[in-house]
């Protein structure tokens, strides 16, 4: 019965999604007010037929409803309750559900937050939001629905790939997948604005922390499953350019260029064209993502149980989609004007800099993940694009960015002079040198990228504090130090905290990449290996039960001196139901280092292979990544965000309008002399 | 009207994408053709299977057109294909000539009684290095062969009665007609097999 | 090792007795562990064919492990990574490397992107000299200097001086 009202309120949904698309935009569009007031209802509605229908699935995989196809082939009764609730996104079907949720949970939030704009507006961004949750109603409707019952009911489910019984795949996916939704409340405002001819500085203003939100939950969401990817597979790597990593990785890229286009366009009105098309971009790269992991065209570690058919239904929906709104962008973009004045040398420019180098290292991303299948279409021979290829790609592309990240904050608006900048970067670049190459020193060993690793950290780094402290000292009035610097506005610490989250993780991958020691030991009990000045003694296997799989437990005991560090017990399990064995390893987390263990095989003579690691600031790389997103938090605490009233809001955005239009007008004037 | 073109250039390279995302979707990432098509057979002589005391060579078939049938007992999908060999050594059209990849010569021997033995030869390929010579890369694989020698095409993964019929089968009466002594400008392909 | 043996001496004086010091060095599982590293190093660009998505070094597929220990022999006879690679291109095609060889077909591939930079930073400068000419031929009347004044300084107040104050209308 459960399943069936879920599958009844996903119909109803669906049903919603479409009167909330054809009534707020045809509404916004004619000047029909009823119509228009319709749109706000009809989101909270849809939201809370998705949500049931979410509850009932979760209802089915908690009570082990095994007449459900979807929960026989994901869940099984041994499973633990939490690996029951993740097991929903755990496959296509479910994970597919979790998108929509979140859909209709950024329609609600947009139509709950956004009192403050205009009616017609709303309704045109809530129209656009129900028009892509409608296709993917039907998406899952169609093709994948969750609530398929099984004739007869299996005795017990088929179980969770025990790869994802962990609880960092409890969080990731719904992260990861908050982050891809959420760039849909910045595309929607783009194609709202496109709709309406009305391309303003407001827009952009709007759609800022909508962007900026989403760009926090992709950034967590990446991380955590960087994260993941490091201690469940069992090898150490922390990223694989896997074309579903690549996925996730492209749509966050876009989305970097967006939020700093949108800064430029909501402060100077400049590049709203720009802008736009990022907003699409970021959006059509998620929905690309979707496409691409589920529809079986390439091939990887991660990605679901695919289906051509599937495929090509996702294919019409990224054509009706993204096509629409680049045709629209085409027809409507040629009419917007230019904006704001500003020099050669300036902010603007540097921040315009900065998303070429991020759109071109999106499209990279793009170009190897998709050459293999390009290539193969053409008849032209099969060939893989790895890890090697992206590596000596990517990291001369994002250099340049890296180094730009520093100067574009200290770059005054409008003009800004090269001697100014070079006198207040100077303590920055010297540091910066001079780390490049104290750095490699202490750690004992050189290379090539090293000290550029650790010369654009310590710039990014030091280039913050010098913003910040530059800052602090133009506060005018009372106070120390750090309640003035506590008293900055939210979005510039904001963007100075993310700034800095790059340096720490610039440091991690630099150090992780260039010092980490990694040791295959064969090991009887009582034998010891030393590395980084830590020794690990191995105490022997014993068998241990889990809930639903046996394992063999490693014993190794590290010691620094005479200092017992801690005890790691590694786990070789074996997954009763799907019998497939996993490496689990045991791992040291600490500020400047991991100590990484996994156990192998038995081999002769009572001894087994052991894998150490000793993994230098590999932390740093997530610890960046959540300062980077703490950044993002930050940004949109703002005081603008929350305080503006609704009268002065209007005022100045009428102001803007104004103001940008009438420049907008005398460009277009001298343009077509 | 020319300038506002560039603004159509996203749309453009959209749609083209998109056209190769539509033909991704019917390619099979995961097979991957031989580069040995149209080029010599690796050299290899093994032990036989039925009798460890005698070799057979890929070079003693110089001047036939065979196929050489890549298996194991271990091997699942084999037994998909094998009802097929066996019937098509019963008719006798083409020699098959097996190797016995990475497999127990004891068990192979009983797999062969068990299901039907459709080979001329197997030849026994215990560590699998010949196997890697050959690109092999899944079980089962067939590759057919013409009379100077050369790999003219391989079948990934089991034979099906609409692969025999509509590749393997034509490509073998065409290779029949060939001269040996005649090198080929170009090598004919068969439709089926594309 | 030798911060070890400091261990050892330092705790036999002070009379310590820790497991540790009597507990015999683990021997690396590799008989060479420096041949091991180059065998890796070189596995780490080698797709594996079975697997979804692996190399050869990551992979426990029985093909793999095949393979790597080919690498291995190889690695042992003294052939450079390149002789080995080519080895397995000959068998398997250019699928097999993860590193795309630099041919015709790839072209694309590896100059794409520096392309793409070369060309986004060609368009954005001449955009913006294009920009500039452009604006600059429009000086703004004094009334609406005023007004850009005006909205400025109101963009400045409420976006919380996030500009530092430099807005300086010209």
């Amino acid at each position: 019965m459960v399943p069936e009202i879920g599958h009844f309120a996903l119909i109803l949904a669906l049903c919603i999604a479409i009167v909330q698309a054809v009534v707020s935009i045809a509404g916004a569009q004619l000047g029909v007010k009823s119509w228009v007031a319709i749109a706000k209802p009809a989101a909270q509605a849809q939201l809370v037929f998705v949500v049931t229908a979410f509850g009932c699935l979760m209802y089915a995989f908690i009570q082990n409803d095994f007449s459900v196809t979807y929960v026989a082939m994901q869940s099984n009764s041994m499973l633990p309750t939490v690996y029951r609730i993740s097991a929903i996104w755990g496959g296509h079907e479910g994970s597919m559900l979790l998108w929509v949720t979140f859909l209709a949970v950024w329609t609600g939030a947009v139509a709950m937050f956004s009192k403050n704009l205009p009616d017609d507006m709303v309704a045109r961004v809530i129209g656009v939001m129900g028009l892509v949750s409608a296709g993917f109603y039907m998406f899952i409707l169609f093709t994948s629905n969750p609530f398929d019952r099984l004739l007869p009911p299996a005795m017990d489910g088929r179980d969770l790939n025990p790869l994802l019984q962990d609880p960092g795949l409890v969080i990731h996916p719904p992260m990861l997948y908050m982050g891809y939704v959420g760039f849909s409340v910045a595309f929607s405002f783009a194609i709202a604005a496109l709709l309406s001819g009305r391309l303003d500085a407001a827009w952009a203003r709007w759609s800022r922390p909508w962007t900026t939100v989403a760009w926090m939950f992709l950034t967590m969401g990446i991380g955590l499953g960087s994260w993941w990817a490091y201690y469940e597979l069992g090898w150490g790597g922390w990223w694989f350019w896997d074309p579903v990593e690549n996925a996730s990785f492209m749509p966050w890229l876009m989305g970097t260029a967006l939020v700093h286009s949108l800064a430029v366009t909501e402060k100077r009105g400049s590049f709203k064209n720009w802008t736009v098309l990022l907003a699409i971009f970021a959006f059509s790269l998620s929905l690309l993502g979707t496409f691409l992991v589920r529809s079986g065209v390439l091939t990887s570690v991660h990605a679901f149980a695919t289906d051509p058919e599937r495929g090509v239904f996702i294919l019409i929906l990224l054509l009706i989609t993204i096509g629409t709104s680049l045709a629209l962008f085409a027809w409507r973009a040629p009419k917007v004007g230019m904006g704001g004045k500003f020099h050669l040398v300036s902010r603007e420019t540097f921040l315009l800099a900065n998303n070429v180098v991020l759109v071109v290292a999106a499209a990279a991303v793009l170009l190897g993940t998709l050459y293999p299948l390009l290539l193969d279409a053409l008849g032209m021979g099969k060939i893989s694009v790895g890890p090697p290829y992206f590596n000596a790609v990517f990291v001369p592309l994002m250099a340049p960015a890296v180094f730009l990240m520093a100067i574009g904050p200290i770059t005054r608006w409008k003009q800004a002079n090269v001697m100014d900048m070079v006198s207040r970067l100077k303590w920055a670049a010297a540091i910066a040198i001079i780390m490049a190459i104290v750095t490699p020193f202490a750690m004992g060993e050189w290379g090539l990228l090293r000290p550029l690793g650790f010369a654009l950290s310590f710039w990014v780094a030091s280039a913050v504090v010098i913003t910040l402290v530059e800052r602090v000292q133009k506060v005018k009035g009372p106070g120390n130090y750090f309640s003035k610097l506590v008293g900055l506005p939210n979005s510039f610490l904001g963007m100075c905290v993310a700034h800095f989250g790059v340096a720490v993780f610039v440091m991690g991958v630099t150090m992780v990449t260039s010092y980490e020691v990694e040791k295959d030991m064969r090991m009887e009990v009582g034998d010891t290996v030393t590395m980084g000045g830590y020794t690990f003694q191995f105490n022997g296997v014993s068998k241990v039960k889990g809930p639903n799989y046996n394992a063999n437990r490693g014993h190794i005991k590290v010691t620094k001196g005479d200092d017992l560090v801690t005890n790691l017990y590694p786990e070789k399990r074996e997954y009763l139901v799907q019998t497939m064995p996993m490496t689990e390893a045991a791992i040291d987390t600490g500020l400047f280092r991991d100590l990484y263990v996994s156990l192998g095989e038995p081999v002769s003579g009572g001894a087994w292979s052991v894998r150490v690691y000793y993994k230098p600031f590999v932390d740093w790389i997530w610890v960046g990544c959540f300062i980077m997103a703490f950044g993002g938090f930050l940004a949109i605490s703002d005081r603008r965000y929350r305080l503006v009233s609704k009268k002065r809001e209007e005022e100045e955005l009428a102001q803007a309008g104004e103001g940008v239009q009438g420049a907008t007008a005398h460009k277009v004037a001298t343009s077509e002399k | 009207m020319s300038k506002n073109i560039r603004y159509l250039v996203p749309l453009i390279i959209f749609i083209v994408v998109a056209a190769f995302l539509y033909r991704g979707l019917s390619l099979n990432p995961r097979e991957v053709p031989s580069p040995f098509i149209n080029k010599p057979a690796p050299d290899f002589t093994l032990q036989k299977l039925e009798n460890m005391g005698e070799q057979f060579s890929n070079k003693d078939m110089l001047g036939k057109v065979w196929l050489l049938n890549v298996w194991a007992s271990w091997c699942v999908a084999c037994r998909q294909e094998h009802p097929l060999l066996v019937q098509m050594r019963r008719r006798g059209e083409i020699p098959i000539y097996g190797l016995n990849y990475k497999d127990a010569p004891s068990q192979a021997r009983q797999w062969l009684k068990q299901h039907g033995d459709p080979y001329e030869i197997s030849v026994v390929d215990f560590q699998g290095n010949v196997g890697i010579d050959y690109g092999v890369y899944g079980v089962p694989e067939t590759f057919i062969i013409d009379k100077r020698g050369i790999i003219r095409h391989k079948v990934i993964g089991p034979i099906s009665t609409n692969i025999l019929n509509e590749c393997v089968m034509p490509l073998v009466k065409v290779l029949e007609q060939e001269d040996p002594q005649v090198t080929p400008t170009e090598y004919q392909r068969v439709e089926g097999c594309a | 090792m030798r911060l070890h043996l400091v261990i050892a001496v330092l705790s036999l004086v002070l009379g310590f007795n820790a497991i540790a010091v009597f507990a015999k060095e683990a021997q690396p599982l590799a008989a060479d562990p420096q041949l091991e590293k180059r065998v890796n190093d070189i596995a780490k660009e080698l797709r594996c064919l079975v697997c979804q998505n692996q190399t050869i070094a990551d992979s426990h597929a029985d093909l793999a492990i095949d393979l790597k220990n080919q690498v291995r022999d190889m690695v042992g006879s003294g052939k450079t990574q390149k002789e080995i690679v080519d080895y397995m291109v000959q068998r398997y095609g250019d699928f097999v490397r993860y590193r795309p060889p630099i041919k015709p077909t790839t072209y694309l591939l590896w100059a794409g992107p520096f392309i793409l930079l070369v060309v986004g930073v060609v368009l954005l400068i001449s955009n913006l000299r294009k920009r500039k000419l452009a604006i600059a031929d429009t000086p703004l009347s004094a009334d609406e200097s005023e007004r850009l004044k005006s909205l400025l300084s109101a963009d400045v107040s409420t976006a919380g001086k996030n500009s530092g104050g430099e807005v300086k209308p010209s």
